[in-house]
């Protein structure tokens, strides 16, 4: 199979896609990066570089490069997926969520519920999430706990290039609406990506790896992170299993439950801050779903309670390491 | 009240202050290349003029916010540069104790807000500032500075409603350097900024931002009206940015060409060097002094800033609350 970059499985994703319905259109800042004077067209490809060549492929009345106004143009994505089309909308930092907040919480999300299953909003949100670029605390948070909280929205949350086109092409053929968050730091990692197009359905984690005495349970970045734990227990002789729920909404009890059982020990890694968490929802899950199965207390690696910093060695430490989740995992296999 | 007739130590303060914005983003730029200033920036290079002419009529008292591209207004209203470049480079000793980073540096002590990551939202923080030296009568003015990008953020409007209808003492300076990011604002900006802000019967100026004059006269007005308790003015101001829209854009989508003419014609320093020589204000020998002024206060602030030690470790769990039970 060709190894791709995230970015490049994600700009893959958009073309065929777009290629497929010509209802998908995009719109965002800088979309195009930009639509300089001069009649300068595509020179950035995106803020991140994601949606290089699109523009030439699918035009200006497709590919929109909006201003700086997220309350207006995620509201008229959300207006025009419930009449027709099928917007992938871009918030350039999910930080500046929180200017658009209302058309995505009270607007978007609720669409379908309060007009009694009469509407479908096909629209897909993506953003970049995490720390780690050094940006300072307006520009690193991983709020996908806020959105995982709003009923009415599927929260996705890829972890490798794989998934990342399999998650997006779902999301977009999705009719509800969908959060699709993309950690900065890992536009860059490269993995296998087929060239055709496929789908992997929400709902279904991912056992990453298995083992016998500890899960893992992590997402997005984490995932990573919990992989390399894994490797410095397995030197322990402690044998992990790492699961990637790839969703937080909806989330797949049923494998997380079903690995939790046969193993009795858990740590959930998780880079959102941590109170009121998709790490404390899963350990809640836990907790109400398979208590007698447990042998020990579960444990959350997590961010700490604290905006993320910008000095370069405090954000190190905000982040969950590979050190930090052995250290936990040890912690509970010894009992 | 023309900008020329100021006496001669406000017209080497002018000066220094402009070249004092340019040298500590040209030495910055520079700094960015070794690694040691972590992330981005956002240079202000090129927009000198605005700021300065602004902020010489503001004293410490007064409030301004400021944006991403916030290391211009800081100076121009007096935030000391060493610890600005601790704060950049993530020291201990930095404006917000290497916490906040380029984006954030704020010093309320000199009535700096904030640089602002989120794009308009120093707009209506800044109405809440102006609030504040209203009600508690301290005669204190608030200036709000944004870009035109950030017109297009609804809050924007919301502010000059609010400004409005409160008659708050604010200014609200739009410096308008052609591009939000690597976007032209041709391309996403209707009407015009000017009629926006008298649609809410706020006074509107256009201004040329490379001539500091011009602005200091612009200011003036709407800062006096800020203070004699007539409510709020706009300010639009034409600026060059010399730089991309941060430390790692490779700013493509402008020819060599276009950056080569903007630094010959748009320069607000050779332009204030011109005007000063022509009514022989000023020797150009005080102004190379004043150069060779800066440029060692800087080198001593990067020094500074290189030596200075990170911030501890339990800092990253302090501040978060005033206090949390
Ligand atoms: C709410 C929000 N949206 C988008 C961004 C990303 N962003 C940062 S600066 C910028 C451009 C701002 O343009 P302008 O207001 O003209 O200021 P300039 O950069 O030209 O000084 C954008 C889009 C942001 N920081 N905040």
């Amino acid at each position: 199979m060709p190894k791709k970059s995230f970015r490049q499985a994600l700009n893959e994703a958009l073309h065929s896609e777009m290629a497929r319905d010509p209802r998908v259109i995009m719109m965002g800042e800088d979309l195009t990066g930009g639509a300089g004077a001069n009649g300068v067209k595509d020179a950035w490809g995106g803020p991140f570089g994601v949606t290089r060549g699109l523009l030439d492929a699918f035009g200006p009345e497709r590919i929109r490069d909006t201003p700086i106004s997220e309350a207006a143009f995620i509201g008229a994505a959300a207006g025009a997926a419930l009449t027709g089309l099928r917007p992938i909308a871009e918030i350039m930092f999910v930080d500046f969520a929180g200017v658009c907040l209302d058309q995505i919480m009270n607007q978007a999300a609720k669409f379908r519920y309060m007009f009694g299953g009469r509407a479908k909003t096909p629209l897909v949100i993506r953003a970049t999430y995490g720390a780690g670029s050094r940006s300072g605390s307006q520009h690193t948070q991983a709020l996908y706990p806020i959105f995982t909280h709003i009923p009415g929205l599927k929260v996705v949350i890829p972890s490798n290039p794989y998934d990342a086109k399999g998650l997006l092409l779902q999301a977009i053929r999705d009719d509800d609406p969908v959060i699709f968050l993309e950690h900065k730091m890992l536009y860059d990692t490269v993995g296998e990506v087929p060239d055709a197009s496929y789908t992997i359905p929400f709902g279904e984690a991912r056992v990453v790896r298995d083992g016998k005495d500890v899960l893992i349970v992590a997402i997005g970045r984490m995932v990573g992170v919990a992989e390399e734990a894994a490797r410095q227990l397995a030197a322990d002789g402690i044998s992990a299993c790492v699961v990637d729920p790839r969703t937080t909404s909806p989330l797949d009890e049923e494998t997380l439950l079903d690995v939790a059982e046969g193993i009795g020990r858990i740590i959930i890694v998780d880079e959102a801050n941590p109170r009121c968490s998709v790490a404390t929802d899963i350990s809640a899950l836990f907790a109400d779903k398979c208590f007698d199965a447990l042998k020990a207390p579960i444990k959350l690696v997590t961010a700490p309670h604290t905006p993320v910093p910008y000095a370069p060695n405090l954000e190190d430490v905000y982040v969950p390491t590979p050190d930090a989740v052995a250290k936990a995992a040890r912690s509970i296999v010894k009992r | 009240m023309s900008g020329l007739q100021l006496p001669q130590d406000k017209l080497i303060e002018v000066y220094r202050n402009m070249r004092m914005i340019r040298r500590f983003e040209e030495r910055v730029m520079d700094e960015m290349a070794t690694g040691d200033i972590p992330g981005n920036t956002h240079l202000y290079a090129g927009e000198e003029a605005s700021a300065v002419g602004v902020c010489l009529h503001l004293d410490e008292g007064d409030y301004i916010s400021s944006t991403h591209r916030g290391h211009g207004h800081s100076i121009a209203k007096g935030v000391d540069i060493d610890s600005m470049m601790a704060e950049l480079f993530g020291k201990a000793s930095g404006t917000c104790g290497g916490k906040g980073g380029s984006q954030h540096i704020a010093d309320l002590r000199k009535g700096m807000l904030g640089a602002n990551g989120i794009v308009a939202a120093g707009a209506p923080i800044t109405c809440g500032a102006a609030l504040s030296a209203k009600l508690l009568g301290t005669r204190h003015v608030a200036v709000a500075f944004a870009g035109d990008g950030a017109m297009n953020e609804g809050v924007m409007s919301e502010s000059f409603n609010l400004a409005k209808i409160w008659m708050l003492p604010i200014v609200f300076v739009i410096e308008d350097n052609g591009f939000g990011e690597a976007t032209a604002n041709e391309h996403v900006s209707a009407g015009s900024f000017t009629r926006r802000a008298e649609s809410f019967d706020i006074p509107a100026i256009e201004v040329d931002g490379t001539d500091v004059f011009s602005v200091y006269e612009a200011a003036g007005q709407a800062v006096a009206r800020a203070r004699n308790g007539g409510g709020p003015t706009m300010l639009h101001v034409h600026v060059p940015r010399y730089y991309g829209h941060y430390s790692g854009d490779p700013d493509n989508y402008r020819t060599p060409e276009e950056k080569a003419a903007m630094r010959r014609e748009r320069d607000c320093l050779i332009n204030f060097r011109k005007r000063v020589a022509e009514v022989s204000l000023l020797e150009a020998a005080e102004l190379d002094a004043v150069d060779r002024a800066v440029d060692a206060e800087i080198d001593r602030a990067v020094a500074a800033a290189r030596a200075a030690p990170f911030p501890p470790l339990s800092a990253l769990t302090t501040d978060v609350y005033v206090k949390y039970l």
